[in-house]
């Protein structure tokens, strides 16, 4: 929440600003922040439509995934210094090679330690989950401790930084508008291919994977799939969260942090949801900005940092009322 | 029976803790070697491979392991047994350490603490946890499977911000607070009836403070041991395994739900919250952050790595995962030294080690350079990770499985089923 005092130090000295000014400050704010969690809960949901278990390693390829983005991007150069100097370029097309990456990173991680676990108690994959995100945890945080990794946002890099634009005097940096539209493309992007016929296979695989599999369905693919994009998206969640002022600018071990606190947005929604991804996303990222705005001056009471607690209390009373979430379709448990 | 050890005639024989004699004279001989296992024994300590026994530095990583154990049998009460997943058993454990530094701890510079005895403070943080458990309960009872894992994780999360909203009873963040010393007294007077810390004597032995601390625990594992065998072969431990393994047949049955979960999850925190104490305790000063996801994460390890559902597994389990990092270290340590030297092979050690930033390995014992190779301390982490993962791909379950495995195999020898 210190880049949110940067951005109201900017609002304040314009003098013009008023609470409509911080206010969308903070909507926007949120709604970046929303995006970001809704990014991750949308690859969460896709694991467990497809494996029926959630994927707490989700973290940990998105830490994993930030390292190789910052390596392809600055020290690989793959494949930017074919392309030029455009920024804008080099930047886009390193994206797109990172998340080739990350998918690939998905994919072996898939066939190698989820596939052969097809029969087993649910439990244990999501334990399994737990040991992988160990693992890369450890490898990624090691990695990235080595020195400062950069992302080198192009928008906020070179000799005439453009971070942002103006509503009124309300400032909306240029990192939140993209991660806005990150995570509006990933929707629609997987509404459209929940039409399409691999879709549609996934839809069954998610209702009933023995069923699927008596159709002709190839369940392994569908897991396949669900895993590589689980992984592309949580390496562009964090990414989001990595950018200044929504993070620092460098790769840092917290990304791996970052999926836990997308947890409740995916428990909000419902796990089975895509839908409630979007939902839960954005209303915990909304509630935690607002709660850290608007709740500031009784931090005394509720201890410093306590917007990061907003969305499990959150989390906790909507699962209470509604054990399978705003839009998840409850377990029907006949006798 | 003699010379038919599986022949029960019998209920009672056939669901005794130990129905047979040669497991006896094991369980006999193994308790009398861990009581034995922190004195500096004469001829031991001569014998190559264990001669660090009795060693000072080994006893603390034992009573920790010790400790661990009875955090574990708790787990496995819930998740095992009652085949509830909880990710929240660090909650548990801190809000027991919590309890007995509110309770034990001595009030200084805005932190309270009345210093009440031992015999107030340690029971006080398990029935503290265990009431946590009993209102955390009825959630279980909504939230089913892997929902109820998340919640948990939830806790801890909110256990760790409670613990920065009330740095009275936690300490400040990041610091932390000391925890009421291991010692016996009847009410506040100033020299303990008993210390289990302090160098000195029982009877007429002279025993160092390390010693009794373990001995202490181990008293401790060897009751809450028997108090959750004595559950999982009663009624209830029967009720909680209907329950796991498929709750909708079990309420059929007449098994109450929501009865044998709340039970399931009080017993657990409270096995967390005395564990939670004693290590606190025993640390001395801790932190509120050690009581993190990793943690509970540790546990679930410990379980699966184990065989959960098994006493003897969770067990089994708590030594590996808490001994393991240290022998790795050891080793790590070792094939530094061998490749630094001169033995023939000392080339092929190098190949692990990384000496310095240039140098090719995956291991470097010094934490100074981070980098391509791992430091000893991350190696540890990645190896319980990983060992999660291949024993639940290769031996789901677990320590407890390759031992039925072994003993199958000798019992039916020479036949191979």
């Amino acid at each position: 929440m210190g880049q949110l005092g940067i951005l109201l130090a900017q609002v304040e000295p314009t003098g013009g600003a008023t609470a409509f000014d911080r206010f969308l400050v903070y909507l926007g704010r949120g709604l970046a922040q929303g995006s970001i969690y809704a990014l991750l809960a949308l690859g969460f949901v896709l694991v467990f439509k497809a494996t029926q278990t959630v994927n707490f390693a989700q973290g940990a390829i998105a830490l994993v995934g930030t390292w190789t983005f910052s390596m392809v991007l600055i020290d690989w150069r793959i494949p930017g210094k074919w392309l030029g100097d455009n920024k804008y370029v080099v930047w886009g097309s390193a994206l797109i090679t990172a998340v080739a990456l990350a998918v690939v990173l998905g994919l072996i991680i898939e066939r190698l330690i989820i596939r052969p676990m097809i029969g087993e108690p649910l439990f244990s994959i999501a334990v399994i989950t737990l040991g992988l995100e160990a693992v890369l945890r450890t490898v990624g945080t090691d990695a990235v401790s080595i020195n400062n990794r950069s992302i080198r946002v192009p928008w906020t890099e070179g000799d005439n930084p453009d971070s942002g634009f103006r509503i009124g005097s309300a400032p909306i940096d240029w990192s939140s508008v993209f991660a806005i539209t990150a995570a509006a493309l990933a929707f629609v992007a997987i509404f459209l291919f929940f039409r399409t016929r691999t879709g549609i296979a996934m839809r069954a695989v998610a209702f009933d994977q023995e069923a699927a599999m008596a159709q002709g369905i190839n369940v392994g693919r569908v897991f396949a799939i669900a895993w590589g994009a689980a992984a592309g998206l949580a390496l562009i969640g964090a990414l989001c969260a990595t950018m200044f002022p929504v993070g620092t600018g460098s790769v840092t071990a917290a990304s791996a942090a970052l999926a836990f606190r997308a947890l409740p947005a995916v428990i909000l929604g419902g796990l089975d949801s895509v839908g409630g991804a979007l939902v839960g996303g954005l209303t915990v990222g909304l509630s935690e900005v607002f709660a850290g705005a608007y709740l500031a001056e009784y931090t005394g009471t509720l201890g410093t940092g306590f917007q990061l607690i907003v969305p499990y209390v959150v989390m906790l009373i909507v699962l209470l009322i509604r054990p399978y979430g705003l839009f998840g379709t409850p377990e029907i448990r006949r006798v | 029976m003699y010379g038919r050890p599986n022949l029960h005639t019998n209920y009672q024989s056939e669901t005794s803790i130990l129905p047979t004699w040669t497991q006896r004279a094991l369980m006999s001989l193994l308790v009398v070697a861990m009581v034995l296992l922190p004195f500096n024994l004469p001829i031991i300590n001569q014998l190559p491979f264990i001669r660090f026994i009795g060693d000072g530095d080994w006893i603390r990583l034992t009573t920790q392991a010790v400790i661990f154990a009875i955090a574990a049998l708790g787990l496995n009460l819930l998740t095992g047994v009652a085949g509830q997943v909880s990710l929240g058993h660090a909650f548990f454990m801190g809000a027991g350490a919590s309890a007995s530094a509110y309770l034990g701890g001595q009030a200084s510079g805005g932190t309270w603490g009345h210093g009440l005895p031992i015999w107030i403070w340690l029971p006080g943080a398990g029935i503290t946890a265990g009431l946590l458990g009993v209102i955390i309960a009825p959630a279980a009872v909504r939230v089913r499977g892997l929902y109820l894992g998340i919640v948990t994780v939830g806790l801890v999360f909110i256990g760790i911000h409670l613990s920065r909203v009330l740095p009275e009873i936690s300490g400040p963040p990041e610091v932390g607070r000391n925890f009421p010393a291991l010692e016996f007294r009847w009410w506040r007077e100033e020299a303990a009836a008993i210390s289990f810390t302090d160098d000195g004597n029982w009877l007429w032995f002279d025993i160092g403070g390390n010693q009794k601390t373990y001995l202490f625990c181990l008293a401790l594992l060897a009751v809450a041991i028997l108090v959750a065998k004595n559950l999982v072969r009663s009624r209830t431990g029967r009720a909680l395994q209907a329950i796991r393994d498929r709750d909708v047949a079990a309420e059929i049955m007449g098994v109450p739900e929501f009865k044998y979960k709340l039970i399931a999850f009080a017993i657990s925190s409270f096995f967390a919250g005395i564990a939670g104490a004693l290590f606190a305790s025993f640390i001395s000063r801790l932190s509120a952050e050690y009581w993190d996801l990793i943690l509970s994460v540790e546990f679930i390890a410990i379980l699966l790595i184990g065989g959960a559902g098994t006493i003897a597994g969770t067990l089994l389990g708590a030594f590996f995962v808490v001994l393991l990092p240290r022998l790795i270290e050891d080793f790590a340590g070792w094939m530094t030294e061998q490749a630094a030297g001169e033995g023939p092979w000392a080339s092929f050690w190098d190949l692990f080690v990384s000496a310095g930033s240039n140098d090719f390995g995956f291991v470097s014992s010094s934490e100074v350079a981070p980098g391509a190779a791992l430091p000893v301390s991350a190696l540890d982490t990645l190896l319980y990770g990983a060992l999660v993962v291949i024993f639940l791909l290769f031996e789901p379950l677990g320590l407890f499985g390759i031992w039925v495995k072994i003993r199958n195999y000798w019992k039916g020898w020479p036949f191979t089923y």
